[in-house]
This record gives C-alpha cells, structure tokens and sequence, in this order.
C-alpha cells in the first residue's frame, strides 16, 4: 500500500465540455497527487479549469479521460453520493428549508447513522465552528460569515476522507475573510482531513496552503510549497500571476558548472544559479521580485558598477512601504517596493536618475 | 427668532404636503371605483342571486316562485320516495360528487406525475431555449375548448386512431370502450389542464438553485432522496399552486365530462347544467352550485394551510 501517504491523484486527467464543434478543453492532462492530511491550494485565474478539477474530484462531473484515485481506489465513475468526499461550496448551497442544525446533520441522516449519533455529531460540529446559540436558526436568518461555517460544518460532519472548498472565502468582506483563512487552517489542524482549496487570490494561497498547484488553461503550471513557488516560478505565467514581479530580457553568455553568465540590456554581466540548459547567445526572460530591488543614487557611491540605470517615473505611498516605478534606457518599466523606515523616506524625487542594484542570486531564469 | 423663521418656511410646505395628499387619495379613489364595482357586481352579484334562488320554491317550467322553500336543499343529499315519502340518501347525486372529487383527485395526480418532469425538463434548459419550451406549452390554449375536446373524441373513439393503432399493433382484436367512460373524462381533462400544472411548477422550478441538489448529492443522498428532501420541499409553493388551478376547474368542468363522458358518466358542472335545463329545478340546481363553490374553498383552505406550514416546518 504506498498509496497510504496520498489521499486524491489525479492521473493524465481531461475533461472536454460540448460537442465536436464548440468544445471546451477545461482540463488538458492534468496530473496531481495530493497528500494525506495536506492543504493543498488550486491556485488560477478564473476558467482556468481548477473549479472543473474540484468538482471531478466531488463526481459532479466525469473526466473525459485519465483516472482518479482516492487513496488507491478509482472513483473517477462513481456518483458524488458513493464517494467519502464533501464540498464547501462557494455559495454555500445550504438548505433554505432547515435549520442550522439541520443542515449539519443532513449528510449523517443520508448515510443513515443512528439518530443519537447525529445529534452527537451535529453537538460537536456546532462547537466546532462556534455556532452552538445558533443552531435552530434557519439559513437566511444568520450572517454570510455564519453562513460559511455552517457550509464548512455541513461538509465535516460526515467526517470526509477529503473535503473540497470552491472559493469558499470570495463572498466575504477583507476582514471576514482574514478571520475565516485562520479558522480554516484551525479546522484543518483540529480535523487532520485533507483540504483542497480553490482559489484565485494569490495571497489566499501563499498564506494558507502547504503546497499549491498553479493553473492556467486547463494545465497545472506548477506544484510547490509557497514559498518555492514564489522564489522560484517555473515560468512566466506564475512568477507574473504570483506577485508582482519585474521581467528583464537578457542575452546569454558563457555557461560553466551551474552557473550562466548573462549580459544585462545596460551591458553589465551577472553570473546567475540556473539548471536550465541555455544555448550561448540565445534570449532569455529574467524575473526579479521588486522586494529584492535596491536604488541607489548614482553620485553617491560612484566606484560601484549598478547593474541597471534607470529614471524614476512615479512614486506611489502605500504606507508600509513605498512603490518606485522606472523607466530603463531601453523603455522597460520596472518597479521597486521599498520599504519605509524613517531613514529611507524622500530619498529620491520623481524625474531622477537612479542606480538599480539587487543580488544576481535573486534572479530567475524563466522557461519560455 | 430663528426658530420663528424655520417655522414659517415650515408651515407652507407641510401645508402643501398634505393638500396633496389629500388630493392623492381621492384620486386613488376615484380610479379604482370603476374596477370595484364591476368586481363587486360581477363577483358578488351571482352569489347572492344564487344563494337567494336556492332557498324559493321551483316553477313548474323552470325558474322560481318567490315563495321561501328549502326543498332545494334538501334534494341537494336527500330523497324522498313519491309514494310512501320514506326519506333515502339521493344516490345518484352522491355518486356524482364522488365521481368529481375522485376525477379531479386523479387528473391532478396525472397533472403532477407528467408536469414535473416536463417543469423540471424545461427549468433544466439553457435559459435561452426555456421561453421556446414553455412558448410549445401553451400552444393547445390557442384552440377552443370545445374543438379540442372533439378531436381528443377522435382520437379516442372506437374506430379511432388510438384504437386503430393498438389493432394494426396486433396488441387487441376488438376495439376497445374508450369513449363515454371514466378513462375518456380523465384523460380529457388531464389534457385541458396540464399547462396550468406546468406552468406554476415551472416557475417555481426556475427560482431553485441547483447547487442546492449538488450539495445533496454531495451528502449522500441518492436521486430519490434528492428529489424527496430537497427538491419536493422547495418547489412545494409551485406544487401546491398547480395542484390548486388543475382541481378547482376539474371539479366543475362541464364541456369534457359532457362530450367525452357521452351524459352518462355525470360531473358536477352536469348535474347543475341539468337542474337549468331540462330538470327544471332552478332552486337544487342554485344549491348544488353553492355546494360545489363551498368545496372548492374547502380546498382552498387546505392550499392556504399548507403554504402556512409548509417549507418552514419541513425537517
């Protein structure tokens, strides 16, 4: 059995919408294997295929090809109500016709377990997401952020083997949304279920997932802990979608043990870490996160090479740090978060030529 | 000195206000005059007419003698013997109203078991196509009635094409009895009054959310209990609406049971043609009209019930 560690593996999956000649490609070979015990983030912009991904996994809809597995078994035919799989839904589809409580036990009721159970159960999943006063409210009359916990205590209480969550927080208001995003992880630590977790809001990921799946046009990009993801972007659509990143082109020079020489467009060289096999004088993308960016004044320390020169063209304040957006000699714009410290603020003034400096080991080198 | 001020600039506003209103009312008044008194008159006017003409006594050809009886009434359930005045149930008529509740009963079951699918099935559509499906529903109320009913009798009758397909299928060797029986009511009115079962469910069947039967499946439930927890309960309103326009019109229908029953098999609405007509009973026909409006609202008294109690309690 050394399927135990992986809870859902998605294996060569597609799924094709309408007929022969308007066809929808939603999922185009899509293989996933996700862990036991894993918050695992599907991160796209919309119609990228991850809402298509969730409910083939829930059995809303069947892969037009490839299979699924839930902990080693195929599940990619069975209907919704014979897999131990539940959704938060992001409407969160809760039943206008019970109550709170009602709601919670209506999974157990339909898997008929004993009527003391559920109530047991429907007891400590009221605890759970803190709706105890509330339990023979009906749906309409509790507020949208109780509305999702009673969705999230629904979809838990028959004690799934995974539990999917489509855009569960996008309904929600900034500060709703913040409190729900710990309470998830909360619910996911307490519960040990695995969660699969749709989302296109980029932090939303970063901040909750153990690993993330980047999608775009049916395709997962990239798969990785946050933090690889955001380092070390495969390629162009996930370092851009990931953040705010600088793309720079640059030539090729000589290659030698792992590292590459590249000529930047102000003809300085760097020597930058890269696996990539590149051929001499071929173009690539480089990306730079503008966190990594430092400007220096050019008088001010006049023996030191800058790797890039460049003017600056806008100054935006965001109160924790502060936006330089500028201008290259060859018209790419660049910009640089920097932040505030009382040392730093109204260095430079709009219009001026600055010296643009950061650490060549925080390039990267990006796949076409 | 300043409130004084303020006052003043008050006074001829408020004054104004409510000149208008005023004026306002009355017109409100004025306009929907026309409109009470027709449905006054129209309404009311042939209840009273009906409820007074029950309680006199019959002419001998038809019409009433304004001589207070209650003769009407009392035939309306009872009978008495012509020779030795013994008192009896009035059979007949009992077995007219038991035929109508019983028709109405099962042509709104009929309505049900194929409106739903068909309510479902178009609710179901991309939302482009649905006035297209729901546009073919409401195609048969373009012909009359009547005709409508003459060509059903066509279909039905024993040289039919009903009959004659089931021949030529080699399935029966003599035509079967169709026409002028119970089956020839039911199916008749089952016909007339589909599109008033469809279209309320329709309605009702439109505003649900569909990830509410995702959600459903998704706990669990089969299609069965899908169809019996979540979708019965909140298409309940529609449900209980077209059940409502399909029985109260089949209780009193006249023309099917008239042409497809043959006179044989009476409804309601035939018993109290009758008393009109050739019965000359103008005071039990007044009184088995009044009957007949009393059970409708008995009927509608369980509707108004039901959508009392009804998605709110469900469990």
């Amino acid at each position: 059995m050394n399927h135990s560690r992986i809870a859902i593996d998605t294996r060569n999956v597609s799924k094709i919408f309408g007929g022969d000649h308007d066809s929808v490609v939603a999922l185009d070979d899509v293989s996933v294997s996700i862990n036991e015990n894993e918050f695992f983030t599907l991160l796209g912009p919309s119609g990228c295929g991850k809402t298509t991904l969730l409910r083939l996994i829930a059995g809303f809809e069947h892969p037009t090809q490839g299979r699924i597995l839930l902990h080693g078994s195929e599940i990619s035919q069975l209907p919704p109500y014979k897999r131990p799989v539940n959704t938060v839904f992001q409407s969160y589809a809760l039943f206008p016709h019970m109550t709170v409580a009602e709601n919670i036990g209506f999974g157990l009721e339909m898997q008929n377990k004993p009527d003391a159970e559920i109530a047991a159960t429907v007891n400590q999943m009221l605890r759970l997401v803190k709706m105890e006063e509330l339990r023979d409210r009906r749906t309409h009359q509790i507020s949208g952020g109780q509305q999702q916990r009673v969705a999230l205590a629904r979809a838990l209480a028959p004690r799934p083997r995974v539990l999917l969550l489509d855009e569960p927080l996008s309904a929600l208001d900034y500060k709703l949304r913040k409190e729900m995003q710990i309470e998830l992880k909360r619910l996911q630590h307490e519960t040990g279920i695995t969660f699969i977790f749709v989302t296109h809001d980029q932090e939303e990921a970063l901040t909750m997932s153990d690993r993330v799946a980047v999608m775009n046009q049916g395709r997962v990009l990239q798969v990785g802990a946050p933090q690889e993801i955001y380092d070390h972007p495969s390629d162009r659509f996930v370092a851009d979608f990931i953040g705010d990143t600088n793309f720079i082109t640059a030539q090729v020079g000589a290659a030698e043990n792992g590292r590459v020489s590249i000529e930047m467009p102000g003809g300085q060289c760097v020597r930058v870490r890269s696996d990539l096999d590149l051929a001499e004088k071929s173009r690539v993308t480089l990306a730079i996160r503008p966190e990594q960016i430092r400007l220096l004044s050019p008088h001010s320390s006049p023996g030191n090479r800058a790797l890039l020169q460049g003017e600056l063209e806008n100054i935006v304040y965001f109160g924790t740090d502060t936006h330089y957006h500028l201008k290259l000699p060859t018209g790419i714009a660049m910009m640089a978060r920097i932040q505030n410290t009382r040392r730093k603020q109204a260095l430079f003034a709009t219009g001026s030529r600055v010296s643009i400096d950061f650490d060549p080991d925080a390039l990267q080198i990006l796949k076409d | 000195m300043d409130a004084n001020r303020q006052d003043d600039a008050m006074a001829p506003a408020s004054k104004i206000e409510r000149t208008a209103r005023k004026q306002q009312t009355r017109r409100h008044i004025l306009l929907t005059t026309p409109a009470l008194i027709v449905l006054a008159a129209a309404a009311s006017g042939p209840l009273i007419i009906m409820l007074i003409y029950s309680f006199l006594t019959a002419g001998d050809y038809g019409g009433v003698v304004w001589k207070a009886s209650t003769q009407g009434w009392f035939k309306v359930f009872l009978h008495k013997d012509i020779f030795d005045d013994a008192l009896s149930l009035q059979d007949a008529h009992i077995s007219i109203f038991w035929r109508s509740v019983k028709l109405s009963l099962l042509t709104t079951l009929l309505a049900v078991i194929l409106g739903f699918p068909t309510a479902y099935f178009i609710a179901t559509r991309a939302p482009g196509r649905r006035s297209m499906w729901l546009f073919l529903v409401t195609i048969p109320f373009w012909t009359n009635l009547l005709i409508r009913t003459f060509a059903m009798m066509e279909v039905i009758r024993n040289e039919g094409i009903l009959n004659n397909l089931l021949m030529k299928l080699g399935l029966i060797h003599t035509p079967v009895q169709m026409l002028y029986t119970d089956f020839a009511i039911l199916s008749g009115m089952t016909y007339v009054y589909l599109p008033l079962m469809i279209l309320p469910l329709y309605a009702s069947m439109e505003k649900l959310d569909f990830s509410l039967i995702e959600a459903g499946y998704d706990l669990y439930a089969t299609r069965m209990r899908v169809l019996r927890r979540v979708i019965l309960p909140l298409v309940k309103p529609g449900l209980v609406a077209g059940s409502i326009l399909v029985f109260v019109p089949s209780l009193g229908a006249y023309v099917t049971p008239r042409v497809l029953g043959g006179g044989k098999n009476l409804m309601l609405g035939n018993l109290i043609e009758l008393q009109f007509g050739q019965g000359r009973n103008w005071p039990l026909g007044a009184a088995l009209s009044i009957t007949l409006l009393v059970m409708v609202m008995i009927a509608l008294i369980f509707y108004v019930r039901s959508m009392q109690g009804g998605p709110r309690q469900h469990g």
